[in-house]
C-alpha cells in the first residue's frame, strides 16, 4: 500500500497541459525524486499534490490519492488538515519563504497551533526541539530572532522546522538547496536525510541536479514536457539509463574525461506547454527517432521488472554505453562542420590559431596585483564611513592568451566584484590591473574606451543582461558603434551582425527580434555574440550557465570551448560549480572571502587540493557517480566580508585551526612550478 | 487686404497647434519605422482602443475648432471719412463660436431645465402681478403657443437629426469602402509573395480579423457620435439642449468651450512637467552621489510646502505682472490666454516631483541589471546610458503617469478655480462649470444640468484618453505584445 499514489494527472491552463498523464505512487518512508528541466512540468504536479495550484490552472483528469484518501475531491476544510498536517512542503527560495517582520518562534508557532493545537510554553518547548533536530545551533536564542538575521542555509532549515510541526507523513522538497551554496547544500540534504530515516518520512523531491537525486533518492522518475517518461530505483537509473532522453542528461553532464573534446548536447529546447502532439514529445530533439515515433505516441511500458519507460527503443544493457559514446562523436562532427563555414570569420579576425608551446616566453595577458575592492559602509546623520566591506582583499592573478583561468568559490566570496574589479567597471580601492602591460588602473573613462575592445564580459542572467526594449541586432551592434568599429555602411554593420548570430548558433534573421522571445539558452548565446562583435582577447565569464538547464549548459560550454579554440580568447571564469571547471579550465583559483587561498592547474587543485577550504569545497560537490565521499562537513556559514575574522579568514571553520591561525594571515606557500596555497598548515 | 477679420493666434493656440504638429510629424516618422508601425499596427487592431481613440479625435476636432481665433471687422462708421484704418472688434472669437452661434447668442434670463420651454424658478410675469414660470426668449420659441406639441416636436427633431446622422456616416462609409477596397487589394497582391509559409499567413488572417473588427468598432462608434451630433443640431436650433446656467448661458455650448481648456491644462501642464521629471529623475538615480542629494533635497523642499499656497502664491504673482501691464495685451482673451498659460506653467512646476520620484526609483533598480553594466563594459557614455537603456525602460510608467495627471490636472484646475487662483473668470473650463455647480446643488429643486453635463463630458475625456493608453502601452511593451 502506497502512501501516495498519483494516477493520469492532468493540468490544464487554458488549453495549454503543463501536465500530461502522469503517474507514480510513493511508498511510506521512501524518497522519489522528480527529475527534470524548467518548464518540465515538475513544480506543477507537486503543487497539484497540495491543490495549491495557482489560479487559472485546474486538474482536469486524474486522482490523487492520499493514504487511501482522494485528495481531489476533499473539501477545503479538510484539506487544510492535509496541507502541514499529512503533506509538509519546502520550497526554493528560503529568503522569501519567510515572512520577514515576524520573529522565527512565531512562525513556527502558527504551524504549530494549526496542527498540534500547541499554545504558550508548550509550543516554545515543541519549536525549540523542532530546531534542534534541523541541525540549528543555539535554538532558543534564535526563536527570538528574525528571518533578515539568518544566512541562507538557516533560513531554509527554519523552512524545513515549520514543514516538521505538523509531523507529516509526506515532505514536498522543491528544488531545496539550488539557491544555496555547495558545501551549505550538502548540510541541508543532511539534516534532510537524517530526519527522514529517523521519522520514516516519505519524500517527494523535485529537482534538476542529477547529483543530488544520486545523494537522496530511492527511486527516480524523469519528467519531460509534462510527462514521466521514465522511472527506476536509483541505482538502476544511474547505471542503465534507458530513455535516449536520460541517457543524452548524463552526456551532457561536464566532466574532466571531455576537457577539450565536446559535451553531448541536446539541440532545441523543452517545447513550449501549448504544444499539441501527435508522436513522442521528445521526437524532435532525439537522434535515434523512428518513423514510428513521428506517428503514434509511445506507451508507458516496463523495460525491467522495476524500470518503466516511454519509449518504442528496444535496447539490450550492452548496447547502452556505445550509445553514449556515439552521441559524443556525432556532436564532433556535427562540429567540424561549423568550424569550417566559420573558419573565414576567425581569417577575418586576424586570428590565427597558433598552439600555445611557447608558453613560458609569451607574458601573461593579463596581470593583477594585490587588487583590492573596499566599499565604505556609510552610517549616521553624516554618512560618516565607519567601517569598509572588504569584498576583494588583495588578489592576485595572471592569465594567458587561450588559456581558461576558473576563479572557483561560494556565493558572497568577492568573485564577481573581482571580475568587474579588473574590467574596472567598479573603480578598484588598490592594487593594479595590466592588460596586455598596459595598465588599466587610474585611467580616465575615455582613456579606457580604447582599451575595452579587448575585454569583455558575460553576464549570470541572460534575462537581465540583455536591454527588453532594444532588438537583438541593435544590442550586439552598440559596441561595435559605441568603440568605432562600424567603419562600413549600415550593410556592413548588418552583415557583421549576422555573421555574429551564425557564430553563436543563431539565425541572422534573429537580429530584428526582441530579446523576450528567445529561450534562457539562446539570449546566453546573443549575449556572447555582443560580447564577440568587438573581438576581445580576454572575456570575463561571471557563470554564464548558473541560469540554465544542464542539457542547454552543455550547448554553451561547447560554444565557449570552440570559441577559444579558433580566437585564442582567454576567459576569466567565474563560477561555482566544480564540474564545469574540471571541464573547461586550465587554471583554478580558489577564493574565499575576498581573498585567493589556493590557486594551481586545474588537475593541482582539483585532484590533490592543499587547503583545507579547497578540500571541504570538493567534498561537498555531490558524484553522479559513484557513493558519495564520507568526509566531515564545513560547520557554519562564511562570515560578512564587513567584519572578516582576523588571520586567516578561514579559521572559524577550519578543522585544522590552532592559536596562530587567528593571528597571522598566511602567506603564499608554493608547492610546485604552478601550485601554491595560502594556509600556515603547509609549512610542515 | 480683403479679409472680412484679422486672425489671432493666442500663445496657446500656437502652443497647441505645435504639438499637434509634432505628434503629426512623429507619426509620419514612425510610419517609415517598421517596428514602430507594427506597434501602431496592434494598436489598430485593438477594439478599445480604436473605440477611445475615435472619441479623443471627436475631442480634439473640437479643440481645435476652439483654437482657431479671429477677430471680426468692424463696419465703417458712417460719417467718418472713407476709413483709413479698419477696426476690428475687441472680441476675439473662434470659429467654434461662428458654428455655435446660435446658441451663444440666444441667452436666457437666468436657469432653464434641459429643452424646457419656461425658465426654471418663477418670476413676476409681465404685464400681470402673479408670478410663474416666464416662457423662454428662444427654447421652444417656435412653438408660440402649441405647447401641447412640444414632445411631437421635439421626436420629430430628434427623428430628422437622426436620420441626418445617418445620411451622413453612410455617404462617408461608402467612401470609405470604396477607397479600403482598392488599397486592400493592393496590399493583398503585394503580401501574397513574401508570406510564403502558411503559418506567417495564418498570423496574417488572425491579425486581418482583428483588424476588421476593430475598425467595425470604429465605424459603429462614429455612427453613434454622427447620431448624436445629428440630434443635437435638429434639438439645438430650437432649444437649450442641456439647459441654461444662472446668467442664461446655453449649458452645450459652455461644455463644447471647456473642451479646449481641458486639453490645454492637460496636454501643456504635462509638457512643462514631463521633462522636468524625466530628467532629474533619471539624473538622480543614474549618477547617485551628489546629484541625487541636489535633485531629492529639491523635492523634498517643494513637497512639503503645501501644493496649493505654492501654486495661489506664483498666480498671484503672475496676475500682479498681468494687472500692472496691461500695455501687453491687446485683447481681454489674451490676457485671460496668458493667464491660462502661466497656471500650466506653475502646475507643471511643482507637479514633477512625483513622476520624479518615482522614476529615481525605478533608475536605481535598473542600473544595477546587467544590460546596464554590459553597456558600461563597451564604454558606452552615460548619456547614451541613460538615453538608450534607461529611458525605453521607464516609458511605460512615464505614459501611465502622463494619463494619471491628464485626469488629475483636469481636476486640480476645478480646485484651483475654486480657491479663486485658477483660469481666467473669462475662460470658460470644466472646473469653473464645477465650480458654480456647487451653489447649484445646494438650490431646492436642485439645477442638476450643468454639473452633469461638465461631468460627463469630463468622465468620457478622460475614461477615453486612459484606455487608449493602455492600448498602448501594451502594444509597446515587447514582453506583452507577443
Amino acid at each position: 500500500m502506497s502512501l501516495l499514489s498519483v494516477s493520469n494527472l492532468v493540468i490544464n491552463i487554458g488549453a495549454a497541459r503543463p501536465v500530461d498523464g502522469v503517474s507514480f505512487s510513493i511508498a511510506a518512508g521512501e524518497c522519489f525524486a522528480l527529475l527534470g528541466e524548467s518548464g518540465c512540468g515538475k513544480s506543477m504536479t507537486a503543487l497539484a499534490l497540495m491543490r495549491l495550484l495557482p489560479p487559472g490552472a485546474k486538474v482536469s483528469q486524474g486522482q490523487i490519492e492520499f493514504s487511501g484518501t482522494p485528495l481531489l475531491t476533499l473539501p477545503e476544510n479538510r484539506m487544510r488538515q492535509v496541507r502541514g498536517g499529512g503533506i509538509g512542503m519546502i520550497f526554493q527560495e528560503p529568503a522569501t519563504s519567510l515572512n520577514p517582520v515576524m520573529r522565527i518562534g512565531h512562525q513556527i508557532g502558527e504551524a504549530l497551533a494549526l496542527h498540534e493545537q500547541l499554545q504558550g510554553v508548550a509550543a516554545r518547548a515543541r519549536a525549540v526541539e523542532l530546531l534542534t533536530q534541523v541541525g540549528i545551533p543555539d535554538p532558543v536564542r534564535r526563536l527570538d530572532e528574525f528571518p533578515f538575521q539568518l544566512s541562507g542555509g538557516m533560513k531554509q532549515r527554519v523552512m524545513i522546522a515549520m514543514a516538521l510541526a505538523g509531523r507529516p507523513r509526506l515532505l514536498i522538497a522543491d528544488e531545496p538547496t539550488t539557491a544555496l551554496d555547495v558545501t551549505i547544500q550538502a548540510q541541508v540534504l543532511d539534516v534532510l536525510d537524517a530526519l527522514r530515516r529517523k521519522q520514516g518520512m516519505a519524500v517527494l523531491l523535485i529537482t534538476h541536479d542529477l547529483g543530488v537525486v544520486a545523494r537522496m533518492a530511492d527511486r527516480v522518475g524523469v519528467m519531460y514536457a509534462g510527462q514521466l517518461i521514465e522511472e527506476a530505483p536509483r541505482a538502476q537509473f544511474f547505471a542503465h539509463p534507458a530513455h535516449p532522453y536520460s541517457i543524452r542528461l548524463f552526456a551532457a553532464l561536464p566532466d574532466p574525461a571531455r576537457r577539450g573534446g565536446h559535451l553531448a548536447t541536446i539541440p532545441g529546447n523543452v517545447p513550449p506547454a501549448d504544444t499539441r502532439y501527435t508522436g513522442c514529445r521528445f521526437v524532435d530533439r532525439c537522434t535515434e527517432a523512428l518513423p514510428q515515433c513521428r506517428e503514434s505516441a509511445p506507451e508507458w511500458r516496463a523495460v525491467t521488472s522495476d524500470q518503466k519507460m516511454r519509449c518504442f527503443l528496444e535496447r539490450s544493457t550492452s548496447e547502452k554505453k556505445t550509445d553514449t559514446e556515439k552521441v559524443g562523436s556525432d556532436e564532433a562532427t556535427a562540429l567540424q562542420g561549423g568550424q569550417a563555414k566559420n573558419a573565414f570569420l576567425a581569417v577575418a579576425n586576424g586570428d590565427t590559431a597558433t598552439e600555445d608551446n611557447d608558453d613560458a616566453v609569451e607574458p601573461p595577458l593579463l596581470t593583477v596585483n594585490d587588487l583590492r575592492v573596499h566599499f565604505p559602509i556609510r552610517r549616521g546623520l553624516l554618512q560618516r564611513t565607519v567601517g569598509h566591506v572588504r569584498a576583494v582583499d588583495g588578489i592576485s592573478l595572471q592569465l594567458r592568451t587561450g588559456r581558461t583561468l576558473a576563479l572557483v568559490g561560494e556565493s558572497g566570496c568577492g568573485k564577481t566584484t573581482a571580475g568587474k574589479a579588473i574590467l574596472q567597471l567598479i573603480p578598484p580601492t588598490a592594487g593594479q590591473v595590466y592588460l596586455n602591460s598596459q595598465p588599466l588602473t587610474g585611467l580616465s573613462v575615455s582613456e579606457l574606451r580604447p582599451l575595452r575592445v579587448q575585454m569583455q564580459m558575460i553576464f549570470q542572467d541572460p534575462f537581465a543582461s540583455l536591454n527588453p526594449r532594444m532588438r537583438v541586432g541593435d544590442i550586439i551592434a552598440e559596441g561595435m558603434r559605441t568603440l568605432g568599429l562600424q567603419k562600413g555602411s549600415q550593410e556592413d554593420t548588418t552583415q557583421r551582425i549576422a555573421a555574429l548570430l551564425g557564430r553563436v548558433g543563431l539565425g541572422a534573421e534573429m537580429a530584428s527580434r526582441y530579446p523576450h522571445e528567445f529561450s534562457g539558452g539562446q539570449r546566453q548565446r546573443i549575449a556572447i555574440a555582443r560580447a564577440l562583435a568587438v573581438n576581445p582577447s580576454l572575456l570575463v565569464c561571471d557563470e554564464p550557465t548558473s541560469a540554465l538547464d544542464v542539457s542547454v549548459q552543455a550547448q554553451i560550454l561547447n560554444l565557449l570551448a570552440q570559441l577559444q579554440r579558433e580566437q585564442q580568447l582567454a576567459f576569466l571564469f567565474i563560477t561555482h560549480n566544480i564540474a564545469v571547471v574540471d571541464y573547461l579550465a586550465h587554471e583554478v583559483a580558489v577564493m574565499y572571502l575576498g581573498r585567493i587561498v589556493e590557486r594551481g592547474t586545474t588537475d593541482e587543485v582539483l585532484r590533490n587540493p592543499q587547503h583545507p577550504y579547497t578540500q571541504a569545497l570538493l567534498a561537498a560537490v555531490l558524484p553522479v557517480h559513484g557513493p558519495v565521499a564520507a568526509v566531515t562537513r564545513l560547520n557554519g556559514e562564511m562570515p560578512s566580508a564587513a567584519k572578516p575574522p582576523h588571520g586567516c579568514h578561514f579559521h572559524p571553520r577550519c578543522p585544522h585551526a590552532d592559536v596562530a591561525c587567528c593571528t597571522t594571515n598566511p602567506p603564499e606557500v608554493v608547492i610546485s612550478a604552478t601550485h601554491s596555497a595560502r594556509c600556515l598548515k603547509l609549512k610542515n | 487686404m480683403s479679409l472680412p477679420f484679422q486672425v489671432v493666434v493666442l500663445w496657446s493656440d500656437a502652443l497647441f497647434f505645435g504639438l499637434i504638429t509634432a505628434v503629426v510629424m512623429l507619426g509620419m516618422w514612425a510610419r517609415r519605422q517598421a517596428p514602430l508601425r507594427q506597434s501602431w499596427a496592434r494598436v489598430a487592431s485593438d477594439k478599445v482602443a480604436m473605440v477611445s481613440a475615435t472619441i479623443l479625435a471627436a475631442f480634439l476636432f473640437v479643440g481645435v475648432l476652439d483654437s482657431l481665433h479671429y477677430r471680426a471687422q468692424l463696419d465703417a462708421v458712417p460719417g467718418q471719412a472713407v476709413a483709413q484704418k479698419i477696426n476690428y472688434a475687441v472680441e476675439v472669437n473662434s470659429l467654434l463660436d461662428v458654428l455655435l452661434a446660435p446658441l451663444r447668442e440666444h441667452p436666457e434670463k437666468t436657469y432653464s431645465a434641459p429643452l424646457a420651454t419656461h425658465l426654471f424658478s418663477k418670476e413676476p410675469l409681465p404685464g400681470s402681478i402673479e408670478r410663474g414660470f416666464p416662457r423662454l426668449a428662444w427654447g421652444g420659441a417656435h412653438l408660440g403657443q402649441a405647447l401641447e406639441h412640444r414632445t411631437i416636436d421635439i421626436v420629430q427633431r430628434s427623428a430628422l437629426g437622426a436620420a441626418g446622422g445617418l445620411l451622413l456616416w453612410l455617404g462617408l462609409m461608402s467612401m470609405m469602402r470604396l477607397r479600403f477596397n482598392r488599397h486592400n487589394h493592393a496590399t493583398d497582391s503585394a503580401e501574397k509573395i513574401p508570406n510564403g509559409t502558411q503559418s506567417a499567413g495564418a498570423g496574417n488572417t488572425a491579425r486581418k480579423t482583428s483588424r476588421r473588427a476593430a475598425s467595425h468598432a470604429t465605424l459603429f462608434t462614429l455612427l453613434v457620435l454622427f447620431l448624436l451630433a445629428g440630434i443635437t443640431i435638429a434639438l439645438g436650433s430650437g432649444y437649450h439642449v442641456l439647459g441654461t446656467d444662472k446668467v442664461g448661458q446655453d449649458v452645450l455650448y459652455l461644455s463644447l468651450k471647456s473642451i479646449r481648456t481641458g486639453l490645454l491644462i492637460g496636454t501643456l501642464t504635462t509638457l512643462v512637467m514631463l521633462p522636468v521629471a524625466v530628467l532629474l529623475g533619471i539624473l538622480a538615480g543614474y549618477l547617485g552621489g551628489w546629484v541625487d542629494d541636489l535633485i531629492q533635497y529639491a523635492y523634498t523642499t517643494l513637497n512639503s510646502i503645501p501644493g496649493v499656497l505654492l501654486i495661489a502664491a506664483a498666480v498671484l504673482m503672475m496676475q500682479v505682472v498681468i494687472d500692472t501691464h496691461p500695455d501687453w495685451f491687446a485683447t481681454s482673451a489674451e490676457r485671460a490666454d496668458a493667464r491660462l498659460l502661466a497656471l500650466c506653467l506653475i502646475l507643471g512646476m511643482t507637479s514633477w516631483t512625483g513622476l520624479a520620484r518615482l522614476l529615481r526609483g525605478e533608475t536605481l533598480k535598473l542600473r544595477e541589471l546587467e544590460f546596464v553594466q554590459a553597456a558600461r563594459a563597451f564604454g558606452v557614455s552615460h548619456f547614451a546610458i541613460m538615453q538608450r537603456h534607461i529611458l525605453p525602460n521607464l516609458m511605460h510608467i512615464v505614459l501611465i503617469a502622463l494619463v494619471m495627471d491628464f485626469s488629475g490636472l483636469v481636476l486640480a484646475e476645478a480646485v484651483l478655480s475654486y480657491v479663486g487662483v485658477g483660469v481666467d473668470p473669462a475662460t470658460i473650463s470644466f472646473g469653473t462649470m464645477i465650480n458654480a455647480a456647487r451653489m447649484e446643488l445646494a438650490r431646492d429643486p436642485m439645477v442638476w444640468w450643468s454639473l452633469a453635463a461638465a461631468f460627463t463630458f469630463m468622465f468620457i475625456l478622460v475614461l477615453a484618453a486612459n484606455l487608449l493608453t493602455d492600448a498602448v502601452r501594451d502594444a509597446f511593451d515587447p514582453r506583452t505584445a507577443a
